[in-house]
């Protein structure tokens, strides 16, 4: 049965991006253009390359960066079993890619939006700022650990106003959370927009400053996955009351299909 | 070829083939039906469900191993009562059967909740997990004594009506056997044969569990040599159907279940290699039988020559 949600894609190529010492780490991944109808920002794919025998079960999941008429492009950092073999992917391999999964980051096109990245946690935001009608209303502060030519910066920095900030030392990351701090009060000023995504003591951080500040805040929650489309209920995170109603039963959501993204005050970041 | 199967001593039930989906792993079901045809399905087994809404453990609560993978979900579902409201309607039930997997921590509960289902036209069957502690009787495993078995299987059956029971088996036990015929006695229908085996992972980096909860239930191909093993003594011990499962992840490993004595199969943890993984295989089993001209499944099922 071909479906075109799961669908095997051809690799384009695999580019890695910056070096550090002497080896890559981060990849630009070129698919084939799958046959989607659409696709939002903030969604992310299941990617599993068809030579994964079964000693690796799951498929790994990725935001989806970019989508155009010939390709899809994703962007990953190396960290683990699954990616660290996904860098060897080669032009012609074939990976099985199901998606485009779950929800996606509010798009209000005449509000100033305030886009908060924690290093890998940038590539969904590639996709949002190449896809905004009104770039201009956007603003990125970016918070990475890696040089800055790892990350797909460029991308974003030639549409949109940034600040990248290079954590080396404890007092950067003081730094860049009170750099933070002030823009989110300025946005929440002017009713503005605060999106978010990065590892999970960052969006704890972007959590605590957006209620001080009560800013319209999503964060883009990143869980292990197994399914990617909600059957398994390994990559729930504890929700708040007014979830419930959404059919959310028992205090969980899981992030694969209600989420990545949840509204800050939904979500509870301060257990598991 | 026409797969369907019949079920000694359940002359009203037949799966149209042999390949259903294994509870928690195929969610309600309605989560996959972007990916295929519900109703090409030999049946579907839903998530566990219990009498109130469970909230599950902690997370991370699953973690891939090597050929497998270990959950500590804790049975994490909306409650019997939001099933059969919200989910059963969207489910294709008049085409194709689908099963109740059930748990609870003592008989009366499973009794309770045997009697909720048993009134709604759209399940099939009701399986029953036997893998909770009897919180009552000292913490052991329901499904490690035969005598407690056998005193939930009684408890279900009597609230079940004309719906088939099905009890699913631990391979956490020292002899599968003795359980399996004490729940056979006490008026089980069918067997499931396994459930997951006990394990654990550690991260020494981190010096800490790979799940939250510390140990948890491993699954997928890692394990079918055990559930082979099962299903084989299981098969040959009792006289109603056994259903195998445990690490199928290809249409050979459908039929080695077959070989074994299994009448049925159930597809758990190959969900997660591509959903639409349950779907293909029934096409695959189909083409298999035919390369290998089996056209009478009921002359090879327990055929081993051993
Ligand atoms: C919705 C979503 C979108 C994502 N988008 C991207 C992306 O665009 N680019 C990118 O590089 N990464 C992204 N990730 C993270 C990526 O999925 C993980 O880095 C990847 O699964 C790790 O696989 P591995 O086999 O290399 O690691 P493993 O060997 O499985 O684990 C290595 C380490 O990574 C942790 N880990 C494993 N899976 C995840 C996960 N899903 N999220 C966070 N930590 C994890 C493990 O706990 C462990 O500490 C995303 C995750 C989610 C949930
Ligand atoms: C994530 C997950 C959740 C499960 N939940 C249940 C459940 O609710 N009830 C149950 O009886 N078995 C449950 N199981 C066990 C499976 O139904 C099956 O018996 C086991 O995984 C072995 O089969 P497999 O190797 O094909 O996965 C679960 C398994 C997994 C991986
Ligand atoms: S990954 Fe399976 S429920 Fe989310």
């Amino acid at each position: 049965m071909t479906n075109e949600q799961c669908t095997t894609l051809k690799v384009l190529d695999n580019v890695p991006f910056g070096q550090i010492a002497g080896e890559h780490l981060f990849f630009a991944l070129r698919l084939e253009r799958p046959t989607w109808k659409s696709w939002q920002p903030g969604q992310f794919v299941m990617v599993r390359p068809s030579g994964w025998a079964l000693d690796m079960l799951w498929a790994r999941p990725f935001s989806i960066c970019r989508v155009s008429n010939r390709d899809l492009v994703l962007f990953f950092q190396a960290v683990g079993r699954g990616t660290r073999r996904m860098a060897s992917l080669k032009s012609g391999d074939e990976v099985l890619v199901w998606g485009p999964l779950g929800n996606s980051f509010e798009m209000e096109p005449d509000t100033p939006t305030l886009l908060l990245a924690g290093g890998i946690g940038i590539a969904p935001f590639v996709g949002y700022v190449h896809t905004h009608p009104r770039p201009w209303n956007l603003h990125m502060e970016f918070g990475h650990r890696m040089p800055l030519n790892c990350y797909p910066y460029e991308s974003i920095n030639e549409k949109i106003m940034g600040d990248a900030h290079h954590e080396q030392k404890p007092e950067d990351l003081a730094a860049f959370i009170d750099c933070m701090d002030k823009r989110i009060e300025e946005f929440a000023g002017q009713n503005g927009l605060v999106l978010a995504c990065g590892p999970t003591p960052f969006l704890r951080t972007v959590q605590q400053l957006s209620q001080k500040h009560n800013a319209r805040c999503q964060l883009s929650l990143e869980t292990r996955m197994a399914c990617g489309v909600g059957a398994c209920l390994g990559c729930v995170t504890k929700v708040s009351d007014d979830m419930q109603v959404n059919g959310v039963a028992a205090g969980r959501a899981q992030v694969c299909n209600h989420g990545p993204v949840f509204w800050a005050h939904q979500v509870n970041l301060s257990e598991d | 070829m026409d797969m369907r199967l019949n079920l000694p001593g359940l002359p009203d039930f037949s799966f149209k083939n042999p390949i259903l989906t294994a509870s928690g792993t195929f969610g309600y079901g309605v989560e996959f039906a972007p990916y295929g045809d519900l109703t090409t399905l030999g049946g579907i087994v839903v998530k566990g469900l219990s009498l109130a809404p469970r909230a599950g453990n902690p997370m991370p609560r699953i973690a891939e191993t090597p050929c497998g993978m270990l959950n500590a979900v804790g049975l994490q579902n909306s409650g019997v009562e939001s099933f059969i409201t919200e989910k059963l309607p969207k489910l294709p039930w008049r085409e194709l059967p689908v099963i109740a997997n059930i748990y609870a921590c003592d008989p009366g509960e499973f009794a309770e909740l045997t009697g909720v289902l048993a009134r709604e036209q759209g399940i099939a069957a009701i399986e029953v997990n036997i893998s909770c502690p009897n919180v009552k009787e000292g913490g052991i495993l329901f499904g490690q004594d035969a005598r407690q078995a056998a005193r939930v299987t009684e408890a279900v059956k009597r609230m079940a009506g004309d719906k088939p029971v099905i009890i699913k088996l631990s391979p956490n036990v020292t002899d599968i056997t003795t359980i399996a015929k004490a729940v056979e006695d006490a008026g089980a229908d069918m067997l499931s044969c396994i459930n997951t085996l006990s394990g654990m992972g550690v991260d020494i980096r981190t010096r800490k569990p790979l799940l939250a909860n510390v140990i948890g239930g491993l699954s997928g191909p890692a394990i079918k040599p055990v559930a082979l093993r099962c299903v084989w003594q299981v098969s040959r011990a009792v006289n109603i159907p056994v259903i195998g499962i445990g690490g199928i992840a290809s249409a050979e490993d459908v039929l080695e279940f077959m070989l074994v004595g299994a009448h049925a199969v159930q597809v758990g943890t190959a969900n997660f290699l591509r959903p639409d993984f349950s779907f293909r295989l029934v096409q695959e089993f189909e083409q298999l039988l035919q390369k290998m001209n089996i056209t009478d499944l009921e002359e090879f099922r327990g055929s081993l020559k051993a």
